[in-house]
């Protein structure tokens, strides 16, 4: 909780002004016809010219209790969404590319188990980051965190420091099969973007959370976590979380509940 | 005898250097008796491009620099530079892209010019259909039984942390 409490505070936009915001976007939703979508587009469309802010600080919560056995239907919409071939598909599947992958936990002692998906965690201190030699590996203001496929060397030194394991490379030409909004190519590393296409549409969700909200199982909510009225602000204040390997002390933009 | 021929050979040469830069000065040249030209296929979309067509025949490479930096590291997503709206543009209406055969838009005066560009390794060559809208289409939902059956492994919470060492 207090690790929670210390993230709010270090957030970047001042108490005054989320007051200001919030009162804007009051007055604005009272006069919409349609406030639900007045209110979402505040909240969340940038200007195309606009770049991104450290003002919003994109995050995901999984509540793993909810996570069910045998579905992975995130898996199949980032998959779709961002063009990858799925792992049962592939040529090779040992070297697959993988932005979210389903795992199935169990402890050895009671046999509980437990589901959640794992993908690229945004942290705040990204250990990725710190060891590219090109900078191609990078933040952007927003909280995501990226690679710069124009700059990225392919040398997979971020893919040994990701705790997570959450980045792959391109082994093999993909040959045009990629989607317009989501270019990626054989030579470069490459990891979850938070679907960094719809985020910068206005879309405010990414393509796993939609469909596993659209299966019922709502185990995903992602937002702007220092935004304090957001979904998954309100939440995260609610629920007990962990980040993974909490003692690594990198400020994880996933955090789970239920682990 | 050798003098005569060396004569000769001069002569020839004269005759065919004044030959080869008459005919390189005319501009109205036949185009098949002449070195192959790029083809440059007409914009599918639009009356004129971004930048007058001069400006951008020679520097169409600095504004596509300039602009993804600014769209990847920043977030800005102004469409004008955007390598989707050359595409969604310049687009051929045989093959549906700018890289797919060797007329396309922006192979054709690459290879006649000997640039290699390594842009569609990664950018689709196509411009955006309907499909890619919506994320959740039945593209690949006929695949969601075979995948959960392949994707199921069982990790412990120790082989999970030990992930990172
Ligand atoms: C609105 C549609 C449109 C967009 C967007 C567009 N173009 Fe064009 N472009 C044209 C038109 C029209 C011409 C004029 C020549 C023609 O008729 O094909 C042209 C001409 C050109 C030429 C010169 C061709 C010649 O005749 O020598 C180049 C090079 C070019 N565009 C590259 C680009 C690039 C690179 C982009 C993206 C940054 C781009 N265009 C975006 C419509 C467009
Ligand atoms: C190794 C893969 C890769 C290669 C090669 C590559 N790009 Fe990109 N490019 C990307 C990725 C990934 C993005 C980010 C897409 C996004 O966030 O929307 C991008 C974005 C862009 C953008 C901004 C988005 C847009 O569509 O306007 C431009 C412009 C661009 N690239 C131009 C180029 C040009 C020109 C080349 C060739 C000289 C090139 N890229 C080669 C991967 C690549
Ligand atoms: C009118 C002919 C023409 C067309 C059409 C054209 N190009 Fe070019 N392009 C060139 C020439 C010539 C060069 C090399 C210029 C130089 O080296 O000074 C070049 C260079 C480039 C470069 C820089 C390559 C490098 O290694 O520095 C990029 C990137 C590029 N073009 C992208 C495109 C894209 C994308 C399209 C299609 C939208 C396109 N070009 C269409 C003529 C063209």
């Amino acid at each position: 909780m207090s690790e929670l409490n210390q993230n709010a505070e270090n957030a970047a936009a001042s108490p005054e002004r989320r007051r200001f915001i919030g009162a804007a976007t009051a007055t604005a939703a009272g006069l919409a016809i349609v406030p639900g979508v007045m209110l979402y587009e505040v909240a969340h469309g940038r200007a195309e010219d606009q770049a991104a802010s450290s003002a919003v600080r994109w995050g995901m919560l999984v509540d793993a209790t909810k996570c069910a056995t045998g579905c992975d239907d995130c898996v199949t919409a980032c998959n779709t969404e961002n063009g990858l071939t799925p792992v049962a598909e592939s040529a090779h599947p040992k070297q697959a590319p993988q932005w979210i992958r389903k795992l199935e936990l169990q402890d050895p002692l009671t046999q509980m188990e437990t589901n959640l998906p794992m993908m690229c965690q945004h942290c705040a201190e990204p250990p990725c980051v710190d060891v590219c030699p090109t900078g191609a590996s990078f933040k952007r203001a927003d909280g995501l965190v990226l690679v710069n496929r124009h700059t990225c060397i392919g040398c997979r030194y971020c893919m040994m420091a990701c705790p997570y394991k959450a980045r792959s490379l391109v082994h093999e030409s993909l040959n045009d099969t990629q989607k317009p909004d989501v270019p990626r190519g054989i030579g470069c590393v490459e990891s979850c973007t938070f679907c960094v296409q719809k985020i910068d549409r206005g879309d405010g969700t990414t393509a796993c959370v939609e469909a596993c909200t659209a299966s019922g199982h709502n185990a995903l909510i992602f937002g702007d976590m220092n935004d304090p009225e957001s979904e998954i602000s309100k939440k995260l204040r609610e629920l007990p979380t962990k980040q993974v390997r909490a003692d690594l002390n990198l400020n994880l933009g996933v955090r789970y509940h239920g682990i | 005898m050798a003098v005569n021929l060396k004569h000769f050979l001069a002569l020839g040469a004269v005759v065919l250097t004044t030959a080869a830069l008459a005919w390189a000065g005319s501009d109205t040249q036949p185009k098949a008796k002449g070195a192959p030209q790029p083809v440059i296929s007409k914009a599918v979309k639009g009356e004129q491009c971004v930048e007058p067509t001069e400006y951008m025949r020679r520097n169409h490479m600095v504004v596509l620099d300039g602009h993804r930096d600014k769209a990847v590291i920043e977030g800005i997503r102004t469409k004008k530079y955007s390598l989707k709206e050359c595409i969604n543009c310049h687009a051929s209406e045989k093959t549906g892209s700018v890289a797919a055969a060797k007329d396309d838009f922006c192979i054709s005066c690459h290879s006649y010019t000997s640039v290699k560009i390594d842009c569609f390794e990664c950018h689709s060559t196509k411009p955006k259909g309907s499909i890619a809208m919506h994320p959740l289409n039945a593209e690949t939902a006929h695949l969601k039984h075979k995948l959960a059956a392949n994707t199921k492994t069982t990790v412990s919470a120790e082989e999970m942390a030990g992930v990172a060492q």
